[in-house]
């Protein structure tokens, strides 16, 4: 099922949370929301579900307008961050619980609820725990009575809010692949909201980056990651370390010295980012910027320094081999490998 | 009336919200719980003041000058100002052990302090009957050495002390326990001794939900009917108490004298709620481990 | 020190009493406690306690759940004062609220000139005790009820609705059963003090042996005739009842919290 979110505007108590918002999410993709708390992505996801009305704008699944539907009507499945199961019902209970709600005309039989709960329950391999109650299960097994009770209504779209958010860090690793294995198998359309890029990236076939209740790029992690389209996503998705720039006739100045990189922005000032494992170290008379080591840390198989650079106005943090000499006071040059520049903010 | 729904403040997304009744179902349903308590609660309250001024406010105060009727006044306060006190020291005293202590059986003690709870009024005074009568062991013995217990002020005591005896304790034990013990340990180590760190750490700590319990244990040890009733012996201006006082003018058809004590009770009730929403209001984060009663 | 005083305390206060209570009853021996235990009239007394207190816990359970409900639920004016006003019967003195209902229900009161009219009496009957019973029970229902109910998440409505249930279908079969154990206590609560309750009731009553004579009231009457024998048999019985409660009520909340990971 397509969904497509129109122009989407909404706000609490006249506190905007989420500015003229539109996406397109193709059948069977399975998207990533990810942004800071407060960047309203699960207020969107919350839209898309009918559990908010937006203030303006529209939502379609397919070619219905589905922000005329009430969120019983539209049939998606939802699994929430602290899993919301109920807990006075049994495993088996609470993952039938949308069959058994549905009126009589479309009510499938007993038995045939029950099969079908059962098979669910196989699927996401918690078979034999049918009996159990939620305060009985991890929190791994709460998630997948999550998943299946979602999944049990035949959903249109699949929904989840930070999905792995309440999981300590292995569980969250496992049940990451698992949900993309799952995924795969299903292809339910599914959009999942998170604050935590390496599971965005690692998930996700497409990743929806959203600040301050706006969409700022969609794009395929690749994408994403390669050509941050904002300082915003240059920043929070990866590291990136940043300088200020001076763009003369094409070309890219920095300290009063050309960098011998061209620029098709208009003359002035910008700000130039890269990635700081995303450089090239230069002979320190080369074209390049130039700083004198102030910190040196040793990260994994590289070592991270923090260059004071434009007379120490400035300071940047750049990545070089561990086994390079560099120590504290050495001078350094380097020129980034990829980079963008962006308007002086 | 503008009804809204609680969690939800923007009133165009109301309309089809997932969580809350339509509108008509809100409105009936708070006419119903609205109804429900102005019959059972507001209207009884109400009549009493109408009634004790049925005939005007003279025979309205004339009721007071009435020399057992301030005999009964005067006793229901010296009882509650004994019963109250002693309570209080033994529900901080008690709830200090449980809180602060391990020991075996603990949990068996703070049924124990619950039980007059569920025991009938009726019941709380027979026992003193039974303990103190004529029939008893205790009873000759103590009439020989002159000491009147029952259908005296001490019986009357007793009653009251046992019927409130859970109040204050109640109150202290799950906010002492919630509290633990770290402050007392750091008071310790600054070198205060037992007294000292009970009372510039542990007291201010709790004094709010010691006034909650106060006021509870209060109202109800100038309220209390049933056990008084039974150990009392109904003596005019001497073992009266307001609420037996209120009986006794009710049963000789004296309604005006009846309800006119009876709107003084009700007055303190009156004093007692605001007084417990007040706190509940001010310092409702420290009583939050409070239960009801 | 602490602990001793405590204990000796309370052995003075409850304890003994009420051990004096049960040795008093032993005393009686088997036969002369069960010819009292199934006097008729002990009988009919026990049963109209009994039989008004539970239709009185079952009404306070029905109005004390609504209640409760918009209290937690709505906004409306006033509505601070409505949940004060919820407590007013653990603070009014029982024989205060006793003569004012009696007022309010009698043939020419406020209430029962009109019920009158329709031919219902209430005061000096069964339903005047029952009245009495619901006014003093209904905060035990409200102030369980309440906490629980505040504490049902948003997210656990939001999901039966995505699942496709409606308003009622989420309130029927995913909030109620969720409060279950919440709700019962309130009931045993509510009902257990109905039973023991005196005050409220005896101006309403009517007090008439066999119709409108509830067990407090015959203790009180046998130990007015200086029976002590018969008042304590009947009270142990009553003990006996409201001690069977108290385990019930613990029973219900350990088997929640077992089962559901909450209590009540």
């Amino acid at each position: 099922m397509d969904v497509r979110v129109s122009g989407v505007r909404k706000e609490f108590d006249r506190f905007p949370a989420l500015h003229d918002v539109s996406l397109d999410i193709n059948s069977g993709e399975l998207i990533a929301l990810l942004g800071p708390s407060g960047s309203g992505k699960t207020t969107l996801l919350r839209l898309i579900a009918g559990l908010e009305t937006p203030t303006e704008g529209k939502v379609f699944f397919g070619d219905e307008d589905a922000s005329l539907k009430s969120v019983q009507e539209r049939n998606v499945g939802f699994v929430f961050q602290h899993y919301a199961l109920f807990r006075h019902m049994t495993v088996i209970d609470n993952v039938s619980f949308g069959l058994k709600v549905r009126p009589g005309s479309s009510r499938p039989s007993k038995d045939e609820i029950r099969r079908r709960s059962s098979e669910l329950l196989d699927f996401v391999q918690l078979s034999g725990l049918e009996k159990r109650y939620p305060a009985q299960l991890s929190g791994g097994q709460r998630q997948r009575v999550a998943l299946a009770r979602a999944m049990a209504i035949e959903p249109r779209v699949l929904l989840l809010d930070e999905p792995f958010g309440a999981l300590d860090a292995k569980v969250r690793k496992e049940l990451r692949r698992w949900l993309r294995e799952i995924h795969d198998k299903t292809k339910h359309t599914t959009v999942f909201v998170t604050h935590d890029q390496d599971e965005a990236l690692e998930l996700a076939d497409r990743v929806v980056v959203m600040s301050q209740g706006r969409i700022e790029q969609i794009g395929t992690p690749d994408e994403v990651y390669d050509r941050p389209n904002s300082p915003f996503v240059y920043s929070f998705i990866g590291e990136s370390s940043s300088t200020e720039v001076q763009i003369k006739n094409g070309e890219l100045w920095f300290d009063g010295q050309a960098l011998g990189i061209s620029s098709d922005r208009p003359d002035g000032e910008g700000m130039l980012y890269f990635r700081p494992h995303d450089i090239e170290l230069i002979d320190a008379s080369n074209r390049g910027i130039a700083g004198t080591v102030v910190a040196s840390r040793r990260v994994g198989a590289t070592r991270r320094i923090e260059l004071a650079i434009a007379g120490a106005t400035d300071h940047v943090e750049i990545e070089i081999p561990a086994d390079h000499p560099a120590t504290e006071t050495s001078r350094i040059a380097f020129r980034p490998k990829h980079w963008r520049v962006f308007p002086k903010s | 009336m503008a009804l809204e729904s609680g969690p939800v403040t923007d009133p165009t997304a109301t309309a089809r919200h997932a969580t809350t009744e339509r509108r008509t179902a809100r409105f009936v349903l708070t006419g119903i719980a609205l109804a429900f308590l102005a019959l059972f609660l507001v209207l009884p309250l109400v009549s009493v003041f109408v009634e004790a001024f049925r005939k005007g406010p003279t025979e309205y105060l004339a009721a007071f000058s009435e020399p057992d009727a301030q005999a009964a006044i005067r006793l229901t306060l010296l009882v509650a100002s004994i019963a109250v006190p002693l309570n209080v020291v033994f529900g901080v005293v008690a709830a200090w052990a449980i809180a602060k202590f391990e020991f075996k059986g603990k949990a068996f003690l703070t049924t124990l302090i619950d039980l007059p709870f569920s025991v009938s009024p009726v019941i709380s005074g027979l026992v003193y009957v039974l303990l103190f009568s004529s029939q008893s062991a205790l009873g000759p013995w103590l009439k020989s050495q002159g000491i009147e217990i029952l259908f005296a002020v001490p019986g009357i005591v007793l009653a009251t002390m046992f019927v409130t005896f859970p109040f204050v304790a109640r109150e202290l034990i799950p906010l002492m326990q919630e509290q633990g013990t770290t402050d007392e340990e750091a008071a310790l180590s600054l070198g205060a001794n037992g007294w000292q760190t009970f009372w510039h750490v542990t007291l201010p700590n709790i004094k709010w939900g010691l006034l909650y319990g106060v006021l509870l244990c209060n109202a109800r040890a100038m309220g209390e009917f049933g056990a008084v009733s039974v150990v009392s012996g109904h003596i005019r201006g001497l073992t009266n108490t307001m609420p037996l006082h209120v009986e006794i003018l009710y049963n000789e058809y004296n309604f005006v004298a009846a309800f006119a004590v009876a709107s003084l009770l009700a007055l303190l009730a009156l004093v007692t709620l605001v007084l417990k929403t007040l706190l509940e209001l001010r310092y409702g984060a420290e009583l939050r481990a409070v239960g009801g009663h | 020190m602490a602990l001793g005083f405590t204990l000796a305390y309370l052995a003075l206060i409850v304890l003994i009493p009420l051990t004096g209570l049960v040795l008093r009853s032993a005393s009686l021996g088997f036969p002369g406690f069960w010819h009292v235990a199934t006097d008729p009239r002990t009988v009919n007394a026990l049963k109209i306690s009994f039989g008004t207190s539970l239709i009185a816990a079952v009404i306070n359970v029905i109005f004390g759940i609504i209640v409760a409900w918009v209290l937690v639920r709505y906004r409306f004016p006033g509505r601070r004062i409505v949940d004060a006003i919820v407590d007013l019967p653990f603070a009014l003195p029982t024989a205060v609220a006793g003569i004012a209902l009696t007022a309010l229900y009698s043939k020419n009161g406020w209430i029962g000139r009109w019920l009158d009219l329709i031919g219902i009496k209430v005061a000096f009957t069964p339903i005047g005790i029952t009245i009495a019973l619901i006014f003093i029970g209904l905060p035990f229902v409200v102030r369980t009820v309440q906490p629980v109910m505040e504490e049902i998440r948003k997210e656990v409505e939001e999901a039966a609705a995505t699942l496709g249930a409606n308003r009622f279908q989420t309130i029927t079969r995913v909030l109620l059963p969720g409060l279950q154990p919440a709700i019962l206590t309130g009931f045993a609560l509510a009902f257990a003090r109905a039973v023991g309750e005196y005050g409220s009731v005896i101006f309403i009553a009517g007090n008439l042996p066999y119709v409108s004579e509830i067990a407090p009231l015959l203790i009180v009457i046998r130990l007015e005739e200086f029976d002590y024998a018969g008042a304590t048999a009947i009270a142990t019985i009553m003990l006996l009842i409201s001690f069977f409660m108290l385990f019930v009520i613990n029973l219900i909340q350990a088997w929640s919290r077992r089962r559901y990971g909450y209590g009540a």
